[in-house]
């Protein structure tokens, strides 16, 4: 369908066989769930992983066995975009279609792997072997392009690499050996190390410099919660992914809720295209994140965390197991952490399936619950009854990394350091048109050109901060600052330089948010349709100077009346570069002659008449010799 | 109900007008019974408030929330019946007619149907600059007594509610995401479910619009003394302040 994205996964699948699924295995994938119907994404990803598709019996056969009705399996079933109701491929390839990535040379990579497979993008070989489809940002801006195989991810792909990756696989090597012949024998950590580069360009005294092990747990035992959440406050830490929000005061909201039980969750779900900061500590600080979700558990009284981990780092997934058992090994995780009688906590891994949305509170603690990823309407706020209706704390993988800091080393110590209002450092993931790509621990306050001389990105003509819902700036605004108070941002800063369009840009930024709308409320699922469609009007030099007017008030109702953050910021890609990039609309705008709207245009409209009658109007094709 | 609830009451104003309200109750509610009226699609007495329209949107102390959602609170200032407010509405009603196919001229719900009467109440007369998205929606009529045209479906989820909280069956549901997101029903098609001709989530009065169709009764009442032909959709909320 047009407003769609390019052709993406789910609904132009090749229909192929449905395989035959025994009732037996999909009952006994349920029971591994203990038949709780809260684990739906868990028992759906499996299935999925072992039968290529939700075919409507299995629906049948998991419904029964959760006691939910089918319709209940296929709304979370069909709500995914790495689970699908019609046969993917064995091997399924997802390249990811970042702006970033268009820019970096998708179409080739596309072209390379589509000539070696032999389908286009958006199908399944006829033999089921592959699938190649497109998926959004996948968080690999630094080195795109880049693509998911199965559980493996490229980076970097030429269509050379490309090229050569597809001849593998079609020779029937394992996505696992693309990447390593001994494969196996690597520890997960080399494993993520041979896919994906850190690419830690400066590391800065919180995160990433020397961390001690635990040195923030240690304290905590010794303090009260009352202490620890003091502490937080105090330290000035506000939430990373973003909205900002005062980390002390969530936590001591969740103390002071009376709850048979509580809940720690760590969003782990970045999906904002050009964030990958969340990777990067996943990666190297993975303790430093449990230990950070520990504090907060015993600041809260939580027993159970939950680990978010959304479905496109799947190929952290061992990584991130292997640390919760070691943490339960040495006493980190479990009955009395470190001696400490009644401190019990434990964390699960629940891993995503290609939902941005699923970065969005409400809607993550849905997906944790099994549900479509849907936000759930506020109040009450999740910090009163959020996870199965329980006080939960949810905050993202930075910010509990900077929680365990701030124990270990002191409130004053964070506080010290950035600005007023913004304290500490906070980690940059840059990407786009500069020289040094990567993560960039910095202190808050940074102006945009101080940045733009470190990656090396001095001739940049705009740059994106905070991704597609945040702000678009030209260089006029590079002397603005990167705090809360002025450039709020979760991380993400991608650069572009003089020859991009923006316009593409934007028409990319609004399919990205048509794609991602989980459609529950009217302006934003329907809202940005319209909004594509007028960006796309501009692109074609079809728009009329009251189509500016247009964008304005369509955005205005969009964000007023959204009910979440989502459709509350999705126009900002419009809005902002309205505002900061006005000479790019007027290029393309032209009043309508006569009063006549120039939006109709008759050679495309009888396309369609001309191919099937193989004739040509004499009337309106422009210039009849072609 | 009147007793103890009277005690804890406590008011706030809705337009400047005073209206009591009690703890727990939404500012839909509250207005409802002091004869205020919200324009809303899909909210519908007896069944539980999803708030997925955002047509009863009202200002709150500033803030733009549902108000089918958004509990009443002490002394808030709340703001309903303004021209910002009422362009909103429409440009949302606006969305909803443009998202399906909608032809009302030769719809059997014309005149009963609560997505035309609030495009009246809002003063919907003029073609508007939103594009058609003429998506192509299948008609499903197997079952025996029903019939139901997604076309004209608003996403409203009344179904979806009534079937589940009053007629204890999960007859329908959603699938999909974003523009896709769409109300399908529990089985390969209707026949194949345990709808019934008689269930709450089949009445007249839980679909707004026509889609969900029972065989048989179409146009029993003709056009001209239909439920909103009589006057503007609010009005008998409107009439208990008079
Ligand atoms: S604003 Fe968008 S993402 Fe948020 S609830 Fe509404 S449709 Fe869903
Ligand atoms: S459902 Fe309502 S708005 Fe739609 S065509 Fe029928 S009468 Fe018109
Ligand atoms: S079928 Fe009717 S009641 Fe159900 S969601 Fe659609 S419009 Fe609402
Ligand atoms: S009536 Fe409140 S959102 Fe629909």
């Amino acid at each position: 369908m047009e407003y769609g994205r390019r052709k993406s996964g789910g609904s132009s699948a090749t229909v192929c066989e449905v395989p035959y699924v025994p009732d037996a295995e999909i009952a006994g994938i349920c029971k591994t769930y203990g038949n709780d119907k809260h684990r739906m994404l868990d028992i759906l990803r499996e299935v999925q992983d072992r039968y290529r598709c939700i075919a409507p019996s299995t629906m049948e056969k998991i419904a029964a066995s959760t006691g939910l009705t089918r319709i209940e399996v296929e709304g979370v079933a069909s709500f995914y975009s790495f689970l699908s109701l019609t046969p993917r491929g064995r091997i399924s390839i997802r390249l990811c279609d970042d702006i970033v990535d268009r820019y970096s040379g998708l179409e080739e990579v596309t072209k390379a792997f589509e000539d070696v497979l032999g389908i286009e993008v958006g199908e399944t070989s006829s033999d089921g072997a592959y699938s190649l489809e497109y998926t959004p940002c996948i968080g690999m801006c630094d080195q795109a392009p880049a693509a998911m195989v199965n559980d493996v991810v490229l980076t970097r792909l030429t269509s050379e690499s490309a090229r050569s990756f597809a001849e593998a696989l079609k020779a029937g090597q394992s996505p696992e050996h693309l990447v390593s012949d001994r494969f196996e024998v690597l520890t997960p950590h080399d494993r993520a190390l041979r896919m994906v580069d850190n690419n830690i360009r400066h590391a800065g005294e919180v995160l990433l410099g020397p961390v001690p092990d635990d040195a923030g747990l240690n304290h905590a035992v010794g303090m009260t919660p009352t202490q620890i959440i003091t502490a937080i406050e105090e330290s000035g830490l506000r939430g990373c992914g973003g909205a900002g929000f005062t980390t002390g005061r969530k936590w001591r909201f969740a103390a002071s809720e009376r709850a048979e039980k509580h809940f720690v969750i760590c969003n782990a779900d970045e999906g904002e295209p050009g964030t990958f900061k969340d990777r990067v500590l996943l990666t190297e600080r993975p303790h430093l994140v449990i230990e950070g979700m520990s504090i907060a558990a015993r600041a809260v009284g939580a027993r159970e965390g939950i680990l978010y981990l959304r479905g496109e780092y799947v190929y952290l997934r061992d990584l991130l197991q292997q640390v919760l058992e070691e943490r339960r090994r040495r006493g980190l995780l479990g009955e009395n952490i470190l001696g400490v009688k009644g401190f019990n906590f434990d964390v699960r891994l629940q891993l995503g399936a290609g939902a941005y949305i699923c970065g969005e509170e409400g809607a993550l603690i849905s997906s944790c619950e099994g549900l479509p990823g849907e936000p759930k309407t506020r109040p009450p706020f999740p910090v009163n009854r959020g996870y199965l209706g329980y006080p939960t704390v949810v905050n993202n993988v930075e910010t509990f990394c900077h929680a365990a800091r701030i124990l270990d080393r002191g409130a004053k110590w964070f506080h010290d350091m950035g600005t007023e209002g913004s304290h500490g450092t906070k980690l940059f993931s840059i990407c786009g048109d500069c020289l040094n790509p990567g993560i960039y621990e910095l202190p808050y306050g940074h102006t945009v050109w101080e940045i733009l001389e470190r990656v090396g990105g001095e001739d940049a003509a705009a740059v994106q901060v905070g991704g597609p819902s945040g702000t678009m700036i030209a260089r006029d605004s590079f002397h603005r600052k990167l705090t809360f108070d002025d450039l709020a941002t979760g991380g993400a800063v991608i650069v572009f330089n003089g020859e991009r369009n923006i316009l593409e840009i934007v028409e990319y930024y609004m399919s990205f948010f048509v794609h991602e709308s989980c459609g529950y409320c009217t302006p934003c699922r329907v809202g940005n349709v319209f909004l594509q469609k007028a960006i796309q009007k501009f692109r074609k030099g079809l728009a009329n100077p009251e189509d500016v007017e247009y964008l304005k008030d369509l955005s205005g109702t969009i964000i007023e009346t959204s009910r979440c953050g989502l459709g509350m910021t999705s126009p900002n890609p419009v809005l902002t570069t309205l505002q900061n990039f006005p000479l790019v609309y007027s290029a393309v705008t032209k009043p309508s002659k006569d009063g006549i709207r120039d939006t109709f245009d008759i050679q495309s409209a009888i396309d369609g008449a001309r191919k099937i009658a193989k004739r040509r109007s004499y009337i309106f094709d422009r210039d009849f010799t072609q | 109900m009147s007793g103890t609830r009277r005690e804890t009451g406590f008011s706030f104003t809705i337009d400047g007008v005073e209206v009591t309200a009690y703890a727990g109750q939404t500012i839909m509610e509250a207005a409802d019974e002091a004869g205020v009226y919200i324009p809303r699609l899909c909210d519908h007495q007896g069944l539980r408030h999803q708030g997925s329209c955002r047509v009863c949107t009202v200002k709150a102390g500033g803030r733009s929330v549902a108000a089918c959602t958004q509990p009443a609170a002490p002394g808030q200032a709340v703001e309903n019946e303004t021209k910002h407010l009422n362009k909103m509405r429409r440009d949302l009603v606006e969305m909803l007619f443009h998202e399906g196919n909608h032809l009302c001229p030769i719809c059997e719900a014309s005149g009963n149907c609560e997505l035309q009467a609030m495009a009246y109440r809002l003063d919907m007369t003029e073609t508007t600059r939103f594009p058609y998205l003429e998506p192509c929606r299948p008609l499903d009529a197997s079952h025996p007594d029903i019939a139901l045209d997604t076309n004209r479906c608003i996403s409203c989820g009344r179904c979806i509610r009534a079937s589940q909280d009053v007629d204890g069956k999960g007859v329908f549901g959603y699938v999909g995401r974003g523009i896709h997101r769409r109300v399908a029903v529990n089985g390969e098609n209707l026949a194949e479910t345990d709808a019934e001709v008689t269930d709450h989530a089949i009445s007249q009065e839980v679909c707004p619009v026509g889609c969900i169709i029972r065989k048989r009764v179409g146009f029993v009442t003709p056009i001209g003394e239909r439920e909103f032909d009589q006057g503007l959709i609010g009005q008998e909320i409107e009439e208990k302040r008079k």
